[in-house]
């Protein structure tokens, strides 16, 4: 993303010192977080869902109070000048900031009567923040019918009613596509030009190289502060790109991952990125692999995994349990053909085709919203298709059940496991209701236990459980009965890259084996993953390919090697065009 | 196969609603609060009733008449008053529910064997309670009217009332209070528990994971509907021995009857609940929606009221709510030993109603499953 840089050394906006915040007993949301957020910078709140980026933002407002420490806004202390910080702060909540039952117009005039607006400024306000957010158009439709780029849009636009000296982000790119969210950005930009000081909250480790300065946290301790470049430039001459690889990558990233030296490695398209421990000198050695190797820019995520100790090794218990399918004829295991979705006159899916041969990936990518839940959902038989069909193992999911079911493992967006049940009786739940019983479901389950490690957690309720062991448990509900097709519906999102790489070995490794995997991500470095994708943009599919296909038809001259967001934006905007030239 | 899966269904269900502390609030909190309202609070008796008595006679049938009232069990105050204008006060603040006036010439004329008037003046407001309290009054009256007759050497007025009430002989509240509780808490508690389960799973979205499991729509359909109903058996299981230990109310029936037509009562009802339940997308509409079926049931079925008291127009629809056949087996077995003939005859319609709501509602939640 875009990056910017300006002068700073004017006095902090905000002052953290070592504060500490808990909820109920277990460990505190913050602690003792020290650190400054600057007027005229976009500071970056990073970290996973869970780390306490909401709860520090809450703390900013003086809507929280700390534990123990303090915090200063804008000179006033939040614990006993939370009136005065309201009046001169501009605070976007994650959700609920709107009310989605009104119009943008009806929003903004309630909004400036809770600011209490003078009616003469209101016109002129409004003009401008409409004209600023591009909603002029849509002043009458109901919030709640908005795209999620444009609901973030109006909420900004109700943030900055009278102008606030102070603005706080809560995860402002969630849910919006990535047109949108350099829009958003560009206008938060505009902001910092004029001496704001904004608080941008994000899991999405790229926006963090575009701050200017980033509070890092995880699990509620603070693991870096300061310009995300310091961080980076750490990790100089560490980070390698190894591409030519012949035979399959997964298999070559699992071994790789289990040398000494190697702490991090993903899958880009065609090639593995690797990172090196900083003690393990020069070049990762690959003798008579007969790959290329190359050093590579260091991202953020690299320095994050980094300061977290490193990923989880390349060997996954669990594909080591499975046994390999047999690689049958060339048929496909998962066909989508001309599925179409209409709920009334709106089009969510049109006309989507693809198929996925046994042992590959596929991935459906596009922000929410865009129509790949619904193709997802038609594949796996939750939804009916208004036309086409669409195929898992020679099954329509729709009419063949039971049986066709019992082959394929679903993993849905917040880990659909039940709350209230402990993991235990969650293991059990999901054993029984795909039909293992006696023996089989007991070696089953205590086999997970040992892959997981739930032992210490066995007797928790799920919903109580750190978000990186929900994730392990609902995918140990998934694939306990050996599925050979995997459904997974926005896997990873929000959580922290560790619990990331080794969801990813575990699907890798479960991949050499042979098991299919239809995935759907609206986060655009996960697409790497997939042997192939298709760019779902407005219910169609705009673009169908591998990674590195997709990447390569949108290089250009300025632009030669393009991130899989340049590729997405490049690609909508193409489809755009050519709607515009039909 | 299947029924591994139904097995772990029906089990993860009862956990679901166990585990769950909202949950076990509606286990404990309702039946609790029901047991001690309607057998304590709710109480149709007339008990600790202040009466104002204006005494113009100065004979010894007044004296009499004052001494047998205040003598009386239900009135808490018999109060005095020499003027009149005091019974317009009393009754218009409802410092007293009913005014006696016994006349100048009241002893007098009963001496004298003439009709001897005696003004009773009630509270119309409190209709119910005043009829009560206008009967136990004109009884005292009677009684002492009989007694004068007696001794004036007159024969006793020639037809004489003796009440016996069967079933219930001291016409005791609680006894007809709390087996009606047993229908009422069965209905309240299986239309709450199916109401919340697929709501449930909607709301926190697990009910696509169980849509693409094996479990075929039937088997969810089971799995979902017979927790409800051991939890309502439960209950009634519960409901029954309190009934019997601590309210010592007898039960004369079978309660192998009961139990067998306890079943198609809720099935009935958890059929209602799973309408309910596939109609709501959160546990807050699905607890309104259970909330908008159960109060009209609840007076529509002749648990307060006699249904033959409501508008003929209205009786008809009495006809469907399954708790009006219920609350007459459960009465009927507990107090008079209800034969099974007419155990049957007020079961089949509860199957009749069970098969409609089941069936619709397996309809409503196949189609809903989009």
């Amino acid at each position: 993303m875009m990056s910017s840089t300006r002068e700073s050394g004017a006095a902090p906006y905000v002052t953290l010192s070592r504060v500490t915040k808990s909820f109920g007993a277990s460990s505190p949301a913050l602690d003792d977080v020290s650190g400054i957020i600057r007027g005229g910078e976009i500071t970056g709140l990073i970290g996973p869902d869970g780390a306490g980026k909401t709860t520090l933002i809450r703390l900013m407002t003086g809507l929280l109070v700390p534990d123990e420490g303090s915090l200063s806004v804008l000179g006033f202390d939040s614990r006993s000048e939370a009136a005065r910080i309201h009046d001169a702060i501009g605070y976007m909540p994650q959700r609920f900031g709107l009310y989605e039952d009104l119009s943008v117009q009806e929003n903004l005039n309630l909004y400036a009567d809770l600011r209490g607006l003078p009616l003469h400024e209101r016109s002129g306000v409004f003009e401008e923040l409409l004209r600023f957010t591009d909603l002029k158009n849509f002043t009458r439709r109901l919030a709640g019918k908005l795209s999620g780029g444009m609901k973030q849009k109006l909420g900004l636009a109700c943030a900055l009613l009278q102008k606030p000296r102070l603005l706080l982000l809560d995860e402002p790119g969630v849910g919006v596509d990535p047109i949108s969210r350099r829009e958003l950005w560009k206008m938060v930009e505009n902001l910092t030009a004029e001496g704001v000081g904004v608080v941008w909250s994000t899991a999405y480790l790229d926006e963090a190289e575009a701050c200017d300065r980033v509070l890092l946290l995880n699990q509620g301790k603070l693991l870096f502060s300061g310009p995300p470049s310091d961080l980076t430039e750490r990790m100089g001459g560490r980070v390698f790109k190894v591409t030519g690889i012949s035979g399959r990558r997964r298999e070559f990233l699992a071994k790789v991952l289990d040398r000494p030296g190697v702490i991090d490695g993903v899958i880009q398209g065609d090639a593995v990125r690797l990172v090196m421990r900083s003690d393990a000198k020069g070049e990762p050695l690959l003798e008579g692999a007969g790959v290329e190797v190359a050093p590579t820019q260091p991202r953020f995520e690299d320095a994050f995994v980094d300061l977290l100790g490193g990923g989880p090794g390349g060997t996954s218990q669990l594909a080591e349990a499975v046994k390999a399918l047999p690689a049958q004829d060339a048929a496909p295991v998962i066909e989508a053909r001309g599925l179409t979705k209409r709920f009334g006159d709106f089009t969510a899916a049109q006309d989507i085709t693809f198929s996925i041969p046994r042992g590959q990936i596929f991935g459906l990518l596009g922000p929410n919203g865009a129509g790949k839940s619904t193709t997802f959902k038609m594949l796996c038989g939750l939804l009916k298709p208004t036309a086409g069909q669409g195929r898992v193992a020679g099954f329509d999911l729709r009419r063949d059940t039971a049986e066709a079911r019992n082959r394929l493992g679903y993993m849905a967006q917040k880990f659909s496991l039940y709350g209230d049940l402990t993991v235990g009786q969650n293991l059990e739940f999901f054993a029984g209701v795909y039909g293992l019983r006696g023996k089989g479901k007991s070696q089953r389950i205590a086999l997970m236990n040992d892959i997981f490690d739930f032992g210490p957690h066995a007797k928790m309720s799920a919903k109580d459980l750190p978000l990186g062991l929900k994730q392990r448990l609902a995918l140990a509900c998934a694939v306990m009965h050996e599925p050979e097709v995997l459904f997974l519906d926005e896997p990873t999102s929000g959580v922290d890259p560790i619990s990331r790489r080794e969801f990813w070995t575990h699907i890798n490794g479960l991949v050499e084996k042979g098991v299919t995997v239809l995935v759907t991500t609206h986060f655009m470095e996960e697409a790497e993953y997939c042997d192939r994708i298709s760019l779902i943009y407005r219910g169609q599919s705009i673009a169908l390919g591998s990674p590195d296909e997709l990447k390569v038809r949108v290089a250009s001259a300025e632009n030669p090697d393009p991130t899989m967001e340049d590729a997405f934006i490049a690609l909508v905007e193409q489809s755009q065009a050519e709607a515009v030239a039909a | 196969m299947w029924w591994v899966r139904l097995r772990a269904l029906i089990l993860k269900e009862l956990l679901a609603v166990l585990r769950d502390p909202k949950g076990r609030f509606i286990l404990i909190g309702p039946p609790i609060i029901q047991l001690l309202v309607f057998s304590y609070a709710a109480t149709l008796e007339v008990k600790n009733v202040d009466i104002l008595i204006l005494n113009q006679d100065s004979g010894v049938a007044g004296y009499e008449l004052v001494q047998r009232i205040s003598g009386a069990p239900s009135f808490r105050h018999v109060l005095r008053t020499e003027d009149p204008a005091e019974i317009r006060d009393a009754i218009n603040m409802q410092r007293v529910m009913a005014a006696v006036r016994i006349d100048a010439t009241f002893s007098r004329d009963i001496a004298a064997g003439r009709p001897a008037p005696v003004q009773i003046i009630l509270d119309g407001r409190r209709s119910n309670a005043s009829q009560i309290v206008s009967g136990y009054l004109t009884q005292i009256i009677n009684g002492l009217a009989a007694d004068a007759a007696k001794a004036n050497g007159r024969l006793a007025a020639p037809v004489s009332v003796e009440p016996r009430n069967w079933f219930n002989p001291n016409l005791d509240f609680l006894w007809f209070m709390v087996p009606n509780l047993v229908a009422s808490i069965a209905l309240l508690i299986g239309l709450v528990v199916t109401a919340l389960s697929v709501a449930r799973e909607r709301e926190l979205g697990t009910f696509d994971q169980l849509m693409v499991s094996p479990l075929r729509p039937h088997e969810i359909l089971i799995g979902k509907l017979v927790p409800p109903m051991l939890i309502g058996m439960f209950h009634i299981t519960i409901f029954i021995l309190a009934a019997v230990f601590v309210f010592g109310i007898p039960l004369r029936g079978s309660v192998v009857l009961l139990y067998a037509s306890g079943f198609f009562f809720l099935a009935s009802v958890v059929g209602i609940g799973l309408f309910i339940s596939s109609l709501s997308m959160t546990q807050q509409q699905a607890i309104l929606g259970a909330f908008l079926f159960l109060v009209p049931a609840m007076l529509l079925s002749g648990f307060a009221t006699p249904i033959e008291n409501m508008p003929e127009w209205l009786q008809p629809i009495s006809y469907m709510d399954p708790l009006s056949y219920f609350l007459v087996i459960v009465k009927g077995v507990f107090l008079k030993d209800l034969g099974p003939w007419d155990v049957a005859l007020n079961t089949a319609p509860l199957a009749v109603i069970a098969i409609v709501t089941l069936s619709s509602a397996a309809w409503l939640f196949r189609r809903r499953m989009e």
